[in-house]
């Protein structure tokens, strides 16, 4: 298929039809609302089931029910509507139930504004729900990027019985790009022998469920989702990496920020500055180890976000206190600047 | 090459159709583009405005910012929002019709288009846009003129093939006016 120009958010829905998806159920909000309206359309057509929700609690909960059934389903939502769904991710976790899940982000706390944001990374890589679970994350800072890794999402949800999150913000979601919505790897995927989709009389029932009573049992499920959590942490994490070995200064930054941060490097870079980048991919799982490759005389590590800093959590973690580390990150909607990073970087290189 | 494009008005002036328009034109001609939009509880008659950007290299931030080569600015509070936002010399397009100032800057290229005018000369107010964007093309040669119609289908459907020849002239008539630098007011 030749490239097309296309809106993020319809690019995902493409996507994710593209990946075998039938079913959607979700409740439109801004920056995020032209996924919903091109799944009305184009999943009937594809012989799919799209549904618009009475809110965005009843959303995640029908994805709970087609997943249980075994099928391919997604919904998407915004900030604020993504934190009211963290009950149904949390259940799904406990239930091993594969689903994929869309924040376009906003600006928060609250209702926020419906500008970019990236404040919703403790919520995606923390868990916004209660319990020991995690959420495999994608932070993708192209359209391309965003089709390649919805599709993915799809196969690594069933691949470890998970819900995966696909964590993009307004500017994704909005924006357009040349998109080339590829034919999906063909991968061998585990049978869903667990999925509730009648016994015919020749089984017992599968049950699909997220509550145990019994203390051992719920100890020994928490046991073998931390094994399935370990697995994942040593082999699916992603990454964008370059100029570490010598870098001066290296900047960190995911989804459409690491753009506007690439920018200010190539200035950098430019202007005889050795400026490395660390854009992680997956969100959780975490690329610490990649930190390990940095320049150890390099002046100082510069994290960049929509955020008052977040993922400089994790930044902290991987440095283990090596380098010092800067940040620069604005709030709201507020988009940062390259001329305002290429001031951070200088003063970081100048030891100021 | 690589152009960096803010155009900006009032909406319901064509603002995100040309700049759709540019960014389909590029893709057409295998080049690398972006379209961003403001996007907000605005709506006709609101503000409106979109970075466009053309390019033979892989594209970094969709954010224009202190970096657009060029700018079409079709209603007063954008010329006072985005003429900073140009590069010296950069390429500045107003449409006069709308706006009674001028640039502050000094250090640009600036052309003044009575887009409304020479819209309603050629039969229909609607085509102001396509005229600012003939202009554009005409000093820059992001794309050419037949892949901008080409994208025009694209954009919106090819049952719009009637009014392709108004929007045609429309364009080759924004390219007139600043090929004879003397015409512009």
């Amino acid at each position: 298929m030749s490239r097309v120009l296309m809106k993020g958010n319809e690019a995902i829905g493409a996507a994710a039809i593209k990946a075998g998806c039938r079913y959607f159920f979700g409740y439109p909000i801004t920056p995020q609302s032209e996924l919903p309206e091109y799944m009305s359309k184009a999943l009937p057509e594809a012989g799919g089931i799209f549904l618009q929700a009475e809110s965005e609690i009843a959303a995640i909960n029908m994805v709970y029910g087609a997943a249980g059934a075994g099928a391919r389903v997604m919904t998407g939502s915004s900030s604020p509507g993504i934190s009211l769904k963290q009950e149904g991710i949390t259940y799904c976790a406990g239930a091993e139930l594969p689903c994929v899940i869309v924040n376009v982000m906003r600006g928060g706390p609250g209702l926020g504004s419906i500008q970019p944001g990236q404040a919703d990374y403790f919520q995606s890589t923390r868990g916004g729900g209660n319990g020991d679970y995690r959420t495999i994350v994608y932070a993708p800072a192209s359209i391309q990027e965003t089709v390649d890794y919805v599709m993915e999402a799809f196969d690594k949800a069933d691949i470890y019985r998970m819900p995966v999150l696909i964590l993009a913000d307004g500017m994704i979601g909005q924006m357009m790009e040349a998109v080339e919505i590829k034919e999906p790897n063909k991968i061998d995927l585990p049978e869903k022998d667990w999925a509730t989709v009648g016994t015919k009389g020749k089984r017992k029932p599968n049950i699909i469920n997220s509550l145990y009573l019994d203390s051992e049992k719920l100890e020994q499920h928490n046991a073998n989702l931390q094994k399935k959590y370990n697995k994942i942490e040593a082999t699916e994490v992603q990454y964008e990496a370059f100029g570490l070995e010598d870098a001066e200064v290296v900047c960190v930054a995911y989804g459409t920020t690491s753009r506007i941060v690439k920018n200010a490097i190539k200035h950098c870079n430019d202007n005889g500055i050795k400026v490395g980048m660390i854009r992680p991919i997956t969100l959780w799982p975490y690329p610490y180890d990649v930190f390990k490759s940095i320049n150890p005389k390099a002046k100082g590590i510069l994290t960049v976000e929509m955020s008052a800093g977040q993922m400089i959590d994790d930044v902290r973690i991987a440095i283990e206190g090596r380098l010092p580390i800067y940040f620069n990150g604005r709030c709201g909607g507020m988009i940062p600047t390259p001329a305002s990073i290429v001031e951070d970087i200088k003063k970081i290189a100048g030891g100021k | 090459m690589e152009e960096k494009i803010i155009i900006a008005g009032f909406g319901g002036q064509g603002v995100m159709a040309i700049g759709k328009l540019l960014a389909y034109a590029g893709m057409i001609e295998e080049k690398n583009v972006s379209w961003l939009p403001s996007y907000g509880p605005e709506m006709r008659g609101g503000t409106a405005n979109c970075h466009v950007i053309i390019s033979e290299k892989l594209i970094g931030s969709p954010v224009i910012s202190k970096d657009a080569t060029a700018a079409i600015i079709m209603n007063l509070p954008s010329l006072r929002k985005f003429e900073n936002e140009l590069i010296p010399g950069g390429k500045l397009i107003i449409n006069k019709s709308l706006i009674d100032q001028e640039t502050m800057r000094q250090d640009v290229d600036v052309y003044y288009i009575p887009a409304n005018e020479i819209a309603a000369e050629l039969g229909n107010s609607k085509v102001s846009n396509m005229i600012l964007l003939g202009a554009y093309l005409e000093l820059t040669k992001a794309v050419s003129i037949e892949s901008a119609l080409e994208a025009f289908l694209k954009v919106f459907g090819e049952n719009k093939q009637n009014v392709i020849p108004l929007n045609r002239t429309a364009l080759l008539k924004g390219g007139e006016i600043v090929k004879e630098k003397s015409a512009i007011y």
